[in-house]
């Protein structure tokens, strides 16, 4: 049952998620003193963070073996702001009227 | 809460106070989404410095942010100390989330004070107005976190955190990994990507 208080996972397993996440803030901080990458930074961070994101969500905050009622209300809000988020940066980036 | 043994449920028979506080986290994406788009939308907007790529420093900001991200670690290393009934296991993890809270705060007040004294102040431009209210809104969020994981460690000093209130844990939990992942986003999009 989603509510109970068992572990989720050994301790063991949140250690290499530790550990990924570790690895994956080097490689981002790697990434970004490599003058190469050129265009290729941006897409390149984000995809990282989603993934660090996405790790400590899903594993951390237990989303992964939790009831799908957290996973929906989380994300109700999440893609709101996500929504909200590129909105307003397409709209100032796109409509110059909306600039001061 | 008084017992934490005695959680209400809901008819989904899922904890009502866990409910509750994923609700508060939806909500909180959009209190910082609110932040972060202002801070996307002002930060090239600046017409007198200091600007961001003069005074953002990375390799001190990634040092707090790894700190951080192993906080998270001790999170839930203690919740399963708790869940175990391990009370020297569960004080030890605790105790570390906030050793660790207390060490991200510190690089944060450093890194405030060095920009002061570089000149860029809330009042000094845009960059400056939003970058301390976002960066400031999560501090706060930090220091919250650190209060009431301390009441937990010290509750659990007293033998006063049995498995039965393993949920106390657990939800305190939820609110320092989202405390987390929020500053996974505030790193990439303003320190990173400049």
């Amino acid at each position: 049952m989603a509510s109970n208080h068992e572990s989720h996972a050994s301790v063991g397993f949140y250690w290499m998620i530790a550990g990924i996440l570790g690895v994956i803030t080097a490689m981002e901080v790697a990434i970004f003193y490599i003058p190469a990458i050129g265009g290729a930074l941006v897409p390149t961070l984000l995809l990282l963070s989603i993934v660090k994101f996405i790790l400590v969500v899903m594993f951390f905050m237990h989303l992964k073996f939790d009831s799908w009622w957290f996973t929906g209300l989380f994300l109700a809000g999440l893609m709101l702001a996500v929504f909200m988020v590129t909105a307003l940066i397409v709209l100032y980036a796109y409509l110059p009227r909306f600039r001061t | 809460m008084s017992d934490a043994g005695d959680h209400h449920y809901t008819s989904t028979g899922l904890p009502s106070w866990k409910i509750g506080f994923w609700t508060f986290i939806a909500s909180e994406c959009l209190f910082f989404g609110t932040l972060i788009s202002t801070y996307m939308v002002y930060r090239t907007s600046s017409v007198q410095g200091p600007f961001p790529h003069e005074v953002l420093n990375i390799p001190l900001t990634s040092i707090s942010t790894f700190v951080l991200l192993m906080s998270s670690l001790a999170m839930v290393l203690a919740l399963d100390g708790v869940t175990r009934g391990n009370r020297k296991l569960a004080m030890g993890w605790l105790a570390a989330v906030v050793v660790l809270g207390l060490v991200f705060l510190g690089f944060q007040a450093y890194e405030f004070t060095h920009f002061v004294h570089e000149g860029l102040t809330i009042q000094r431009n845009l960059f400056g107005s939003s970058f301390f209210v976002l960066t400031g809104f999560h501090g706060v969020h930090v220091s919250v976190g650190v209060i009431w994981l301390t009441t937990l460690l010290i509750l659990s000093a007293r033998g006063k955190l049995p498995p039965e209130k393993a949920l106390s844990v657990e939800i305190a939990g939820l609110y320092w990994h989202f405390v987390d992942i929020v500053w996974i986003a505030i790193f990439t999009l303003i320190y990173l990507i400049q």
